[in-house]
């Protein structure tokens, strides 16, 4: 490795896919399986890809919240209850039907959650809504067990869509995955569309902020708070539709990413969107590429001849690969923005 | 000979409370208010801070629970949610200037309607050729107007919304003298449109001015009612509940 430079610098060799570690004189060597060309490429397309879904739940997440004020526990159950109900529906009817009324049902679910929940819990204040939602979410993570059991279902990718769409040096990137990100894509443009074009997007916007003076000018906020959460629900049975197939459909999904959505909407800012969605992709790629490398401490640092005694915790740690870390990367992210930056990335409230 | 008007009542107010009270907690706010607004008429609500002017109209607005009778054209609106208040006509202008930040002067008003797109007695372009503070940033966000565009705003607004009484609280609280003329030439001009109006002030030469009746509150109830003239004569009833 004929890499030299007077700088300690991170220096990849395209020729080998290796790192090279230079102080001075001294080189050291990181080996790497595989092109680490191709692995940025194919981790960054599936971090915005996984950014992307996170942000479908995350946005409707931070709008329920922004308006009404409801931290909602429940909001992954949607897109737990999404995919199950898009996997029944491809039993009877194909992928395709699935794709288009699971979300429509998922979210008059959600509608008549907060017509005939939120709403009458609403006059007991907020701690009485987060302990409903709480609860919620675990009802319905329950009756999806009595329904569809425990085990994972065996929720397919459509057909149409099972082939590589290319090839990047080794890698078979699916036609599935890119049709994630095209409908990702799609219901991001829609949903910014949506809030600044129509005019119930302006009366949404204005609520996210003035709920009583929007209602004061005759608007029914009421309406518009069932229509939110209701939309908010379908958007989160979207994302469960379309990764489904591509992840495990089973009941703990829900549990597994509604924590990431919190971190999201916490380090986003509480009731900023586009702050959603950048939060939303730095979690997304962040992750993705964390769990696609396996640096240590003992790599990092082997220049520095430091080993740590064999068979003691230190020796452990020391040898701990960032993909071992990546699942609490998110929550770190999450102590450190609470420290530094309470409000967020984009958030403006006070409280 | 007389018109056969004898089985309504003509005479009904078009805005009557009747013994209103109110709670905050447990502090009883309001104690038993009465007020009446007719039709077209102009009506200030005095007094000093902390006596419950506003509440009295968040309370007619259903913001702070009404306790008592609070009738509008005719038929109660007690425990009505708030919208449907606004779309019998009752138009409500809060003294914190709650104008919508993110979206643009044009926007605002737009969002006065309660249709799109159906005018009544006011139009979103003669307010923008009446205003060319406004005109001039119709397309800028509104959070970065100044307070006395802001005040203009949110007045605007809810008359694009073609109430036929308004309520206003404190328009011209910490503006510049300036701007106080062009609040209290908005407010004439709505007087003049045939609107009815409570106004809740604390400068007395606007109230003077432009009202036919003036009630006067102290410790959450009517402490004095009568003309501007009245209340001119009346030094007692200035020093001991307006005069700072």
């Amino acid at each position: 490795m004929g890499r030299a430079s007077s700088l300690p610098l991170n220096l990849w060799d395209g020729a080998t896919g290796n790192w090279v570690v230079s102080f001075g004189t001294q080189h050291f060597l990181i080996k790497r399986r595989g092109n680490v060309l191709e692995l940025v490429l194919i981790s960054t397309l599936n971090g915005v890809l996984y950014g992307l879904l996170l942000f479908l739940m995350a946005s409707g997440l931070t709008l329920i919240f922004s308006m009404m004020g409801v931290l909602n526990f429940a909001h992954a159950s949607f897109y737990m209850l999404g995919a199950f109900v898009g996997y029944q529906i491809s039993k009877w009817a194909g992928f395709w039907p699935g794709l288009i009324f699971a979300p429509l049902i998922v979210g008059g679910v959600g509608m008549l959650v907060e017509r005939f929940g939120l709403r009458n819990v609403h006059k007991n204040g907020h701690v009485a809504e987060l302990l409903f939602t709480f609860g919620l979410a675990f009802v319905m993570e329950e009756l999806v067990q009595i329904v569809w059991g425990k085990a994972p279902v065996d929720y397919r990718v459509p057909a149409l869509l099972d082939f590589s769409a290319f090839t990047i040096f080794s890698t078979n990137y699916p036609a599935y995955k890119l049709f994630m990100l095209a409908i990702s894509l799609a219901i991001f443009v829609g949903l910014f569309a949506m809030l600044t074009r129509t005019r119930v997007g302006l009366i949404v916007q204005a609520a996210l902020t003035h709920p009583n003076m929007v209602a004061h000018l005759g608007h029914n906020v009421p309406l518009i708070f069932m229509l939110v959460f209701g939309v908010g629900a379908g958007l989160a049975a979207i994302a469960g539709v379309i990764a489904g197939p591509a992840l495990v459909t089973q009941s703990t999904m829900a549990g597994l990413l509604g924590p990431i959505l919190f971190v999201i909407v916490v380090v986003g800012g509480l009731g900023s969107l586009s702050g959603a969605l950048v939060a939303s992709l730095l979690i997304g790629l962040l992750q993705t590429f964390a769990i696609s490398s396996n640096v240590s401490m003992a790599d990092l640092f082997s220049f520095s001849g430091f080993a740590p005694q064999p068979n003691t915790i230190l020796n452990d740690l020391w040898r701990v690969s960032v993909a071992q870390i990546a699942p609490i990367l998110p929550y770190l992210l999450l102590v450190l923005m609470l420290i530094f930056r309470p409000t967020g990335l984009m958030g403006n409230r006070e409280s | 000979m007389s018109a056969p008007t004898t089985t309504t009542t003509p005479s009904a107010p078009m805005l009557e409370v009747r013994d209103l009270n109110a709670y905050y907690g447990k502090s009883h706010i309001l104690q038993g208010v009465n007020i009446s607004v007719g039709a077209g008429e102009v009506v200030s609500l005095l007094g000093r801070n902390g006596v419950g002017r506003s509440t009295t109209i968040k309370a007619i607005m259903g913001e702070v629970a009404p306790v008592g009778t609070v009738n509008f054209k005719g038929r109660s609106i007690v425990g009505l949610p708030s919208y449907k208040i606004a779309r019998l006509g009752l138009g409500y202008v809060p003294e914190n200037r709650d104008i919508f930040p993110t979206l643009t002067v044009r926007q605002n008003l737009a969002l006065g309607q309660k249709q799109a797109n159906v005018d009544g007695r006011w139009k979103l372009q003669d307010m923008l050729d009446r205003f060319p503070n406004l005109a001039r940033r119709a397309e800028t966000a509104a959070g970065v107007l100044s307070g006395g565009e802001k005040q203009m705003l949110t007045m605007c607004r809810t008359l694009m919304g073609d109430p036929d009484l308004i309520m206003i609280d404190e328009p011209t609280e910490g503006l510049a003298p300036l701007i106080v003329k062009q609040v209290g030439e908005l407010i004439s001009e709505i007087a003049a449109r045939g609107l009815a109006i409570l106004l809740v002030e604390q400068k007395l030469s606007i109230a003077l001015d432009i009202s036919s009746r003036i009630y006067v509150m102290g410790h959450g109830h009517v402490v004095f009612e009568g003309t501007p003239k009245d209340l001119a004569a009346n030094a007692d009833v200035r020093r001991e509940w307006l005069e700072v």
